[in-house]
């Protein structure tokens, strides 16, 4: 029987295996940011010890940063604190800190791909649930929590047990209007966001392999909207030409190292998953969110499911949903009325992601009621945004670009959706209050977002794109 | 470092049966500013237990003093979304011992079981039978056991066994930590690394 990926990863980093314990796993990159982390380094402090391996941790700030004025001191205080404590523990033992004001500044799960941290056949931890986005370079990704932040400082291991192992596969043309972001959404709703619970996930197929390495990242990030613990994807010519001469990746001979095991990196034909599911790419539709988890997503042209199709005991929560999101069962999510957008997040704050709305809104303007919010990923996407002249497709638009970080995707800095307020956002969770107090949540892609802010309400893309020849249509 | 020791309790519940309960419910983004571990327990399920105003909102189950115990039930999918581990410390220190659901995302029962916290999975119907006993009878007690592995709802005497990694089994029963363990058999890692080719 062939190895999966994961295997081959996961056999590559035991360090030690016995019979009744997890696996000691060897980590090889560990990112950390300002909110998981104040209670490891006070372990670290009240055990004695010093980070064990200081050149493989790297930290950011991202979660509390504020999106505008990042010159300035932070104004909220406790942001400001726990922002200063990361500063002070990368200071006092010894990390490298890309924090607000460094050019390497950004979302953690931005910044390890576009710096070249992130490359094939590592594992990568984080405090953060969205680790499974590095999964897209072929690496072992996963969230981890604070007590396990605090162990990976002091040993750079963690104590594992080796999850199932699902294959998910994506075959056949994406149909037109339709991106990484709608295939993710697709699947979740189909398998529900515990579908994945337990599973370390593989995603594979002719769709996939299609896809750029921004929109792997997409698919990967959203693995734990479906309760898997990551996501990854083989790494292939697409990966290896993303990561070649990024700054921190293996140059010269130790590239040449490097590439010869990456290019091992894939399934065996006779690998076997505990569990495989397969999904047409021309079944999938531009997507948006109805409820309060990812899993509750329809076609953007469908009409909300209704309750009585539920188990009973499911009703209940169900209708609670509802209740929070003030929509009705059985009636069109198309035409609904929005106040904000948000595009941004570990999901959807890429430079390709900014092109493509850049290009959508190009000539267009946002509808007078929206506030319509862009953040980048990282300062190097800002950067790249404004020397390519994004900025100013977005300020004639009525879009505000403004400055990296997590912002209104969890709402812990000032970005926040007021009470009761609809936002189409493209960033991976729609749980109640996650963008603020009572703020309502429609989860959907780049496109579908800036659509949604120029009309002004939910609506389908594909009827703003630029027509194709009928034929070619026709043949989608 | 040694840490909480859990073996056995008897108590009183308090239902909550709500599906997919989420991390951002236990304990909303905005509180985890905090830089230390404890205190968390004030903000548990905040937006559900309180109003905008910070008034308790009176149909809320953690504002009924009717209802009180060690032991938190809920609906499936317990803990998705967010690695928060501050989601189990809300929990433990509002004096949670131990949680019971029919599913639980995989990091949340990570973080639970790091802190003393006990996550214990049942079956869909023994759930609904939980539900069922203490929607008849508020004083129903459950008893949970580590060491034999079992849940039992104390006036039918209906019981299940639950699943438990034994080494975290024997990490709870002792209150043995993770981190020590691994530091004990630092040469397992010097020699890993020397091996390392890449």
């Amino acid at each position: 029987m062939g190895q999966t990926l994961f295997d081959k990863i996961w056999d590559a980093h035991i360090v030690n295996r016995s019979a009744g314990f997890p696996d000691v796993l060897y980590i090889d990159t560990h990112f950390i940011h300002e909110v998981t982390s104040p209670q490891a380094f006070d372990g670290l402090r009240d055990r004695g010890i010093p980070v064990f391996r200081t050149n493989q941790t790297v930290a950011t700030a991202d979660h509390n940063v504020p999106t505008l004025h990042q010159d300035q001191p932070i104004r909220e205080e406790l942001s400001r604190k726990q922002v200063d404590m990361l500063t002070q523990n990368c200071a006092e033992f010894g990390v490298e800190l890309y924090g607000l004001g460094h050019p390497y500044q950004g979302i953690v799960h931005v910044i390890g791909p576009e710096l070249g941290i992130t490359v094939p056949g590592k594992t990568i931890v984080c405090g953060d649930s969205h680790t499974s986005t590095h999964g897209a370079f072929g690496t072992i990704a996963f969230g981890i929590g604070t007590s396990q932040v605090e162990q990976v400082l002091a040993t750079q291991c963690l104590l594992q047990s080796k999850p199932k192992q699902m294959k998910i596969e994506v075959n056949g043309k994406l149909p037109f209007g339709v991106g990484a972001k709608d295939i993710i959404l697709y699947i979740i709703s189909k398998i529900s966001a515990a579908g994945g619970t337990g599973y370390f996930v593989e995603y594979a197929g002719d769709t996939i392999r299609s896809l750029s390495m921004e929109g792997r990242m997409t698919i990967c990030n959203m693995s734990i909207e479906m309760g898997a613990r990551g996501g990854m994807i083989a790494p292939d010519q697409t990966t290896f030409d993303y990561v070649k001469d990024k700054e921190f990746v293996p140059k010269g001979e130790a590239w040449d190292t490097a590439l010869t095991w990456w290019k091992t990196l894939y399934s065996e034909e006779d690998a076997v998953f505990d569990e495989v599911l397969s999904f047409d790419a021309a079944d999938i539709e531009p997507m948006i969110t109805y409820g309060t988890n990812p899993g509750m997503g329809i076609g953007i042209t469908q009409i909300i499911p209704a309750k009585e199709a539920l188990d009973e005991h499911e009703q209940f929560s169900y209708q609670k949903a509802l209740d929070y999101m003030a929509l009705q069962d059985n009636t069109e999510i198309l035409g609904k009325q929005i106040d904000y957008v948000f595009i941004g997040s570990c999901t959807n704050s890429r430079i390709e992601d900014l092109r493509l709305v850049a290009d959508f809104v190009k000539g267009r303007e946002k509808a007078p009621h929206v506030t319509a919010w862009i953040v980048p990923g990282s300062k190097q996407v800002q950067l790249q945004a404004i020397a390519e002249g994004l900025d100013k497709v977005f300020e004639s638009a009525g879009f505000e670009l403004r400055e990296p970080g997590c912002s209104a995707c969890l709402g812990m800095n000032e970005d926040k959706i007021p009470a009761g307020k609809y936002c189409v956002s493209t960033s991976n969770r729609n749980f109640e209050g996650r963008q603020g107090p009572n703020a309502r949540t429609f989860l959907a892609s780049p496109l579908t977002a800036a659509a949604a802010a120029v009309t002004g309400k939910v609506t389908d893309v594909r009827e703003m794109l630029p027509q194709l020849s009928e034929p070619e249509f026709v043949e989608f | 470092m040694a840490t909480k020791i859990f073996k056995h309790i008897q108590s009183t519940i308090v239902p909550l049966q709500v599906e997919n309960i989420d991390t951002d419910q236990i304990i909303p983004a905005r509180f985890l500013k905090a830089t230390t571990r404890e205190g968390f327990g004030q903000n548990l399920f905040c937006d559900w237990r309180f109003d905008i105003d910070g008034k308790p909102k009176q149909e809320f189950i953690l504002n009924n003093p009717l209802y009180l115990g060690k032991i938190l039930v809920a609906g499936k999918n317990f803990g998705c979304g967010s690695s928060r581990e501050h989601a189990a410390w809300a929990i433990a220190d509002y004096s949670f011992d131990v949680v019971v659901s029919s599913f639980f995302a995989d990091i949340f029962k990570g973080n639970a079981l790091n802190n003393g916290l006990l996550p214990v999975q049942v079956s869909e119907l023994f759930l609904d039978r939980i539900f069922s006993e203490v929607a008849k009878d508020r004083h129903t007690e459950v008893e949970v056991d580590l060491e034999g592995q079992y849940i039992k709802i104390c006036s039918t005497g209906e019981q299940e066994s639950f699943e438990i990694n034994p080494y975290k089994k024997a990490c709870l029963l002792n209150g043995y930590d993770d981190i020590d363990y691994v530091l004990n058999n630092k040469s397992w890692i010097e020699t890993y690394e020397r091996s390392k080719v890449i």
